[in-house]
């Protein structure tokens, strides 16, 4: 306190003419942050036709994005991110008027609000059975028929009207094929009652009339789903999964004709599973691990054309030619895969046979879909866009990879950060050193730019020396720690490694243990930790991350465990777990070889130690009387509290599992309070002080502990949306709960308030966002809790001596005495996601980054959030930097870390300390990915990157010149005036 | 110039020597003159001039006394006029905070030319020196209390207590 009135006086002239907003220049964008644009796995690719003569191909994707890429290099042409209840399920491109400019770069979510978007129709619903048929005519109006949620829809390209619908919904139909045969205006529409009926519907397609409509049973029952091999007949499987049906719906009579599969094969691998595929006269079926693509001769004679071990994808058909349909066939063989074009009524031969060298790490192939071209000579070519098991997506084109793109960093799951490698000799991967002219000459430039000589040529070549600066993509760890990993788990099971300078992939790796197979078929990623944080002793050592995942989605699904090197990228090992994975629990404590100690907990509540080495169980068993874990369950609103009581008993019995007893259990009653928001403190997180001194040296002590949880609930009503529930019926509760005790140590009410809630906790407070129903906006609150008992520290003697137990360690046991402040605002915005700044030591002070509904990340003042703000400040207060109150929070357009972009579908905003204090890096991502830094409080300890060092240099030898010149003249002049 | 020369070589013929103690007479050859006696000089010199002397001293510790004793109206007077002058951040007050710096520390500075005068073998000057540089530092003090760079509150010794370690460790939410 004392230094900062001091500080006051002298600093008060400097910062009176400096704004307290942190801002970019224009030419500063890109210099330390990065952007980068993804769209998720496609779900669908459309190419353009030759007919509108763009090289495009526009995608949809899991994540909800539509996009246009361009072929030649895979860049992103245009985008619409659509939110996450408006999944996609199908596009298409309508030909014709729907290509007219007016309609164009628009789209439409649903029938209801039908828009246009560039010739492609946006449908969603919750329908998996959709499709799209486009190229009908109604005299000069283009329509497009759409099926979806069970009702099929004809619309007009023109104006997106709805022309005629029918709807099967209420005829209790599963319709799992809507076949339009080319050059007809009939559409069949074919589907299962209950599991043994099969109804065909013949509708034209011009005004929606019902011509005919047949049913007939099948006592063997049907599984599955059907593919279309003509237009008038389908193939599926019995329920047995063991004999296909060949149906067939010709002049409206059906008949089935069965074929068991042994007859096709010799020996039975198991029930099969119909690929379907558009391509007529042949289909495909898997069983097991073997893939069997079935040509269909006429309506009931079935031939094996393809039997095959590898894993095998099937394109859509491709009409080439009148009457002429190619499709593609791709193979995998381990490390390449083979790409074949085929027309569908000609299997012997290849219209085009590729191998292409496939990067391992991208897994198997998904999807492929392609496009024909005209080459030079007349001939037709092809080009191939797969989608692999990683989620990205390449163009294949004459047997090379044209281009790829890293789609699966849409999907991040979590993300972790590790330290590069120490400069050394030989470890040094960029190069950076470069010459003392070219040094010199930099500059110099940067000189001219300072004193505003520069041409517009100049400043062009400073402007992109300062983005194109090597050293911020070095490969070794920097003095002041900007240059780190940022190790990312995606939906894929694929791990990254990102340069925080400049965004690029230093590695990737898809997990083994995240793949199918046969003990684990579903495989989800869960989680990243830091298993070995290398330093001191150690210092030899790669650092290496622990990633968890799960065999499908149940609670008691086996767990899986896999260590990656974070330098080399190369997995060290990989543990299938017998037990499952309901918590992971970082301990505080590592062993000599500087790995951290986990605990995971299973669904029968035994708590495994990971690693399971002697020297871990050791150093745990010293501490076993301390560690309490805590589990919430949401959908029952208990929070219990459990404690370890010794080594497990029973067939589990193992070195490193253990017994766990529970030891107090908080229960929401369920009729008002559901929980909806837990949040606690971030492990890593460091405080720099206990004390907050408050004006007139006064102090306070904040109570800080690890084991603080933030619980919100809300009534029951209004966990729904936002305008659904009066005031007075909803209402919602913040906690403040002790989690080794199970002690409350806070309670308070919102009336009239609802959730989501949104909440950050850091050092002593805790921040969070809901939604005021009464004053119909959203609010942020926060809570700042002090410890009492503390307070009568104020002797300054026996301060100054040490004779204090302020830093003695405590127990949670001891009777806290806190009281806490809180205060609430009015906030503009929505939000997504909410973190806060940290930095190595916590001196800095903080910001909130608030990841906005925009997509965008705000940074907002801690001070702005301060409970203890007054409508009049007094001088004391004021100088303690205390703002006057106001009841809404203040948005400032520069304050926007993500200034002029966006980063789509933001999901989380992590930050990391760098190792300078003022400094922490900023990483937000959604479908986007946005990187910058960030310094709360400016940057105080370090020059600025471009500070002119050359300028700072010319300026003393100026001086020092200046001072010799004078000492000689003066010197000089004396003699002379003796000489008088 | 060289008149002078011509007296001091050659030509002289006599000469004492005041700053000769000894009793013994002249080393030369002339006797002393008349009514000079070497001893009786001595000892009535001696009297007076430690009288002389003593006096001189005490003046000289009482005048180091007094110079040491100085610096504390100053004090005074700046107590008062920072009083007058409130703790707003003021160009008046920024000047007085200055002075009341600068003049403890040019004077703790110069506190041999101080006591240059007084300088004597027989005067002890070690102790107006200490109390002048002790007076001095309490106008330091007072000017470093006004910009509050003293610690003399709790909140200055505790500001950079980390805090207190926990016994206890939990961990846990919802399950995964």
């Amino acid at each position: 306190m004392a230094i900062r009135s001091f500080l006051i006086l002298f600093i008060l002239f400097f910062f009176s003419s400096l704004n307290p907003i942190l801002s970019l220049y224009e030419d500063q964008v890109g210099l330390v942050d990065w952007h980068q644009q993804y769209l998720g796995k496609v779900k669908q690719a459309v190419f353009h036709t030759h007919k509108t003569g763009r090289k495009r191909v526009v995608v949809s994707t899991e994540e909800n994005v539509v996009a246009s890429l361009d072929l030649r290099q895979g860049e992103i042409f245009w985008r619409h991110v659509l939110g996450s209840n408006d999944v996609i399920d199908g596009i298409d491109i309508a030909l014709g008027k729907c290509h007219y400019p007016f309609i164009r770069r628009k789209y439409f979510e649903s029938m209801e609000s039908s828009r246009w978007a560039d010739g492609v129709g946006i449908f969603s619903s919750g329908s998996k059975a959709l499709k799209i048929i486009t190229n009908l005519k109604i005299e000069k109006d283009n329509i497009v028929i759409i099926f979806s949620n069970g009702r099929l829809n004809a619309v007009s390209c023109i104006d997106g009207e709805v022309l005629w619908e029918k709807d099967f919904e209420g005829e209790s139909l599963k319709v799992q094929q809507v076949i339009q045969p080319p050059g007809s205006n009939l559409i069949y529409v074919v589907g299962f009652v209950s599991s043994s009926l099969f109804e065909m519907y013949q509708i034209n397609a011009l005004n929606g009339e019902l011509l005919k409509h047949e049913s007939a049973a099948f006592s063997g029952g049907f599984l599955g789903e059907v593919s279309p091999v003509f237009s008038e007949t389908v193939v599926a499987l019995d329920s047995t999964g063991l004999i296909l049906l060949t149906i067939s719906f010709q002049n409206g009579k059906i008949s089935f004709h069965q074929t068991p599969i042994s007859n096709l094969v010799k020996d039975s691998f198991g029930p099969a599973k119909i690929i379907t595929s558009s391509v007529t006269g042949i289909f495909a079926i898997k069983m097991n691990a073997v893939t069997i693509v079935i040509r269909v001769k006429d309506e009931s004679k079935l031939e094996v054309v393809e039997k095959t071990n590898h894993e095998t994808s099937i394109s859509d058909a491709l009409s080439i030619s009148e009457g002429q349909q190619a499709f593609a066939l791709v193979q995998h063989a381990s490390h390449e895969i083979h790409l074949r074009v085929k027309l569908a009524h000609n299997w012997d031969d290849n219209l085009l046979k590729e191998s292409v060298k496939m990067d391992q790490h991208r897994g198997l192939v998904h999807k492929v879909y392609i496009n024909n071209y005209i080459r030079t000579d007349k001939s037709y070519g092809f080009r191939a866009l797969i989608v692999m098991e990683d989620h990205s997506l390449l163009l294949l084109q004459q047997g090379e990879i044209v281009w790829s793109r890293e789609d699966g960093l849409a999907s991040i799951i979590d993300v972790t950060t590790s330290e590069l490698p120490v400069e050394r000799d030989g470890v040094s991967v960029a190069k950076v050193e470069h010459n003392l002219f070219e040094w010199l000459k930099g500059h110099m430039l940067k000189l001219k730019g300072t004193l505003m000589l520069a041409s517009p040529q100049d400043v062009a070549a400073i402007q992109s020396m300062r983005l194109k600066n090597s050293e911020k993509s070095k490969m070794t760890r920097d003095h002041n720690g900007f240059r780190k990993l940022l190790i990312v788990l995606t939906r894929a099971g694929k791990l990254f490694a990102l340069h925080t300078g400049d965004g690029h992939i230093v590695w990737s790796y898809l997990l083994q243990s995240l793949q199918k197979s046969k003990v684990c078929q579903h495989p989800i990623g869960l989680n990243l930790y830091k298993w070995q944080v290398p330093h001191h002793h150690a210092m030899d050592e790669n650092p290496s991350v622990l990633v968890i995942g799960k065999c499908g989605p149940s609670s008691d699904a086996p767990g899986a465990l896999s260590f990656v090197d974070t330098y080399t990228g190369k997995e060290l090992s990989s543990l299938s777990l017998v037990h499952s994975v309901a918590q992971v629990i970082p301990l505080p404590y590592t062993d000599s070889t500087e790995q951290c100690l986990h605990l995971l907990i299973d669904a029968d509540k035994h708590a495994h130690l990971y690693p399971k080495t002697p020297e871990a169980i050791s150093t745990f068993e010293r501490e076993f009387s301390n560690i309490y874990w805590y589990s919430v369950e949401d959908d029952n609103g208990i929070i219990k509290g459990h404690a370890l009581r010794g080594k497990c008993t029973g067939e589990v019995a193992d070195e490193v599992c253990f017994d766990t007893r529970e030891l107090w259990s908080i229960v929401f009653p369920s009729e008002s309070e559901k929980i909806i928001a837990i949040v606690t403190r971030k492990l890593n997180e460091v405080v720099h002080t206990q004390a907050k001194v408050i004006a007139d040296q006064e102090v306070m002590y904040k109570y800080i502990s690890r084991n603080l949880l933030f619980v919100a609930t809300v009534a029951l009503k209004g966990s729904v949306e936002i305008g659904s529930v009066t005031p007075e019926e909803s209402w919602l509760v913040a906690y403040l709960i002790d989690t080794v005790t199970g002690r409350i140590l806070h309670r308070v009410t919102h009336h009239g308030s609802q959730g989501p809630v949104h909440a950050v906790f850091s050092e002593n407070w805790v921040v969070y966002h809901y939604f005021n129903l009464k004053a119909h906006r959203y609010e942020m609150s926060v809570i700042e809790i002090y410890d009492q008992s503390r307070a009568d520290n104020k002797d300054v003697w026996k301060l100054v001596l040490g004779k204090h137990n302020l830093t003695s360690p405590i127990s949670l046991y001891s009777r806290p005495d806190v009281i806490t402040k809180s205060q609430s605002y009015f906030f503009t915005h929505s939000v997504k996601a909410i973190a806060v700044t940290s930095t190595t030591k916590g001196i800095t002070s903080k910001q909130l980054l608030i990841g906005t509904i925009g997509d965008q990340v705000l940074a907002l003042d801690k001070r702005f959030l301060d409970p203890r703000r007054t409508v009049n400040p007094t001088q004391a207060e004021k100088e303690e930097g205390i703002i006057p109150l106001t009841d809404s929070l203040p948005i400032i357009p520069q304050s926007y870390v993500t200034h002029a972009l966006r980063v789509e579908g933001l999901r989380g905003i992590i930050t990391v300390p760098a190792k300078l204090e003022s400094t922490t890096l900023v990483f937000a991502h959604g479908v986007d990915l946005f990187f910058t830094q960030l310094a709360p409080s400016r940057t105080y300890d370090s020059l600025t990157d471009d500070f002119n060092y050359a300028l700072l240099l010319i300026t003393i030898v100026a001086l020092l010149a200046a001072i010799f010149v004078t000492w000689t003249l003066s010197e000089r002049k004396e003699l002379q005036e003796n000489w008088r | 110039m060289e008149k002078g020369k011509g007296v001091m070589g050659a030509g002289r013929r006599w000469a004492v020597d005041f700053s000769d103690n000894s009793t013994a007479p002249s080393s030369r050859d002339i006797p002393d003159p008349p009514g000079f006696t070497r001893a009786s000089v001595d000892q009535d010199d001696s009297a007076v001039s430690r009288q002389k002397k003593d006096a001189e001293a005490n003046w000289k510790s009482q005048k180091a006394w007094e110079v040491a004793q100085a610096p504390f109206k100053n004090l005074l007077m700046m107590g008062f006029m920072m009083w007058m002058a409130g703790s707003t951040v003021h160009l008046f007050s920024i000047g007085i905070t200055f002075s009341a710096l600068w003049q403890p520390i040019s004077a703790l500075q110069g506190v041999g030319k101080v006591f240059e005068p007084y300088k004597d073998n027989k005067v002890d000057l070690l102790g107006p020196k200490l109390l002048f540089i002790a007076l001095n530092l309490g106008g330091l003090a007072l000017g470093l209390n006004t910009l509050g760079l003293l610690p003399t509150h709790a909140s200055d010794w505790v500001s950079s207590l980390s805090p207190a370690q926990e016994v206890e460790y939990s961990g846990g939410g919802i399950p995964l």
